[in-house]
């Protein structure tokens, strides 16, 4: 299926929508927007839906079909912008610090200070951090428990980190890359964190 | 140091390796010690005196506020809120009729009432923090019932189940992100499931609560709003309508749980 025509499905799945929606959903929605205010970098286009938002809020409710499913992960894996330089590494500690981090793009958060990772908030990562969550899946000695760091491996891992949605349609995980929330350079400093053989999450 | 944190020190260092339980275990043990002890009844004490004083450009007190069940009874009125007022023609939570009550009855400016609803960190409780700890208070041991009987209550409802699953924003985030499966945790604090009914209960009866890391009590509202910033979504807007109808879901979904607020939470 060319990319052209998965567009022109999810187009088609959006307009679908659209006609079900009545005035009421345009006030309902009017309404919703107009209760938030802008503060810091969090500003109220924030709650504008990209088409694949709107399918995913659907979901919850409603699953959508296989083949939505699969429109939306081929979209998902087209943005992904593998490293300029074809770099897929940088420094694990640095990738363990973004792991720690939890600050950035909350209405709290200065505007255009340094976005966390937040890795930890779902993933257990390093087994010396107790406090971890489990929204997502163990990390724990990813890349020993995968044959190393193949190169097969380092594509999966930076386009999965990059746009989640690639390989699990409407994932509960950020697009970090996709959604400009890590640099290039801050997603290497993870990969690291998760695919070095020095990282401690490998040890 | 306020003497509520040293206990919860003690109690976390009693643990010793505290560290591998369960962060959940050693709150349950703080509730344990504290019994009935919990530092929102100062609160709710400032705020029975505040509801009964004379203040405002009309010197009136809040004694005649309608909080849904009649003008003056307070009792059980927490429970079944959200609900529909004719007189405003609005689904109202009982923050939201409390301002209400201050402009009407005490003459207060709306701007100035809701001007700053929650204290900061190591400040005095804000005077609705106090008069929704009073609110609350005098709901415990009853019955949740948030009505679904008018039209705008239903629709409120719906509008709040829309809200609760509306991803956007740069994480892609709704309240579902973390708050519809079971047994799911950020780092160690546990997320209750509100699309089923027995988290839902708990969640809605045990808030408003006396938060012990932030030494204050913190309301629905700010529930509401603390929970959307992490959410990556702009402000969530002081008694809004989004607000409103994301506590009337929740409430809904609590519908029979037992009043036990102000809770006590970490």
């Amino acid at each position: 299926m060319t990319r052209h025509t998965l567009t022109a499905m999810l187009l088609g799945l959006a307009c679908a929508g659209a006609a079900n929606a009545g005035p009421q959903d345009d006030a309902d929605l009017a309404a919703f927007k107009a209760s938030f205010r802008d503060k810091n970098g969090a500003t109220v286009d924030r709650l504008e839906q990209t088409e694949h938002q709107k399918l995913c809020s659907q979901d919850a409710l409603a699953p959508l079909s296989a083949a939505q499913r699969k429109a939306i992960e081929a979209e998902a894996l087209a943005t992904v912008r593998m490293p300029a330089d074809g770099k897929y590494f940088g420094d694990w500690k640095e990738g363990e610090k973004l792991a720690q981090n939890g600050r950035g793009m909350q209405s709290n958060d200065a505007k255009g200070s340094p976005n966390g990772g937040n890795c930890y908030a779902c993933h257990q990562l390093d087994k010396k951090e107790i406090a971890f969550g489990n929204i997502g899946p163990s990390l724990y000695q990813y890349a020993k428990l995968r044959g190393g760091a193949t190169p097969e491996l380092l594509k999966y891992t930076w386009s999965k980190v990059y746009n989640s949605h690639a390989f699990q349609a409407c994932s509960t995980m950020p697009r970090f890359g996709a959604a400009g929330i890590l640099t290039e350079k801050q997603i290497q400093d993870v990969m690291s964190l998760l695919l070095d053989p020095a990282s401690p999450v490998n040890h | 140091m306020r003497p509520d944190t040293l206990l919860l020190a003690a109690a976390l260092c009693a643990a010793g390796a505290a560290q591998a339980q369960s962060a959940a275990d050693e709150i349950a043990k703080y509730r344990a010690m504290l019994a009935d002890g919990n530092p929102a009844e100062l609160i709710e004490a400032q705020g029975e005196t505040l509801w009964s004083a004379k203040r405002g450009p009309k010197q009136a007190s809040l004694e005649a506020c309608d909080l849904g069940k009649g003008p003056g009874v307070v009792a059980g009125a927490y429970a079944e809120l959200p609900r529909f007022f004719k007189d405003t023609g609005k689904v109202m939570d009982a923050e939201a009729r409390l301002v209400h009550c201050m402009v009407t009855l005490q003459g207060i400016d709306r701007a100035d009432a809701v001007k700053k609803p929650f204290s900061d960190q190591g400040e005095r409780a804000t005077d609705i923090e106090a008069l929704i700890a009073y609110i609350v208070g005098a709901s415990r041991g009853a019955a949740i019932n948030v009505p679904q009987v008018h039209a705008e209550e239903k629709a409120s409802f719906a509008r709040g189940q829309k809200a609760f699953f509306y991803r956007a924003g740069p994480y892609d985030f709704s309240c579902a992100s973390c708050h519809s499966k079971d047994g799911q945790r950020i780092r160690l604090q546990d997320l209750p499931n509100l699309t089923q009914a027995a988290a839902a209960r708990s969640a809605f009866a045990t808030w408003p609560a006396y938060r012990v890391s932030q030494g204050a009590v913190r309301t629905m509202q700010w529930r509401m709003a603390d929970c959307v910033r992490q959410q990556r979504f702009p402000q969530l807007g002081f008694t809004s309508q989004a607000s409103i109808d994301l506590i009337t879901y929740l409430g809904v979904k609590a519908k029979d749980g037992k009043m036990d607020a102000p809770g006590l939470k970490r």
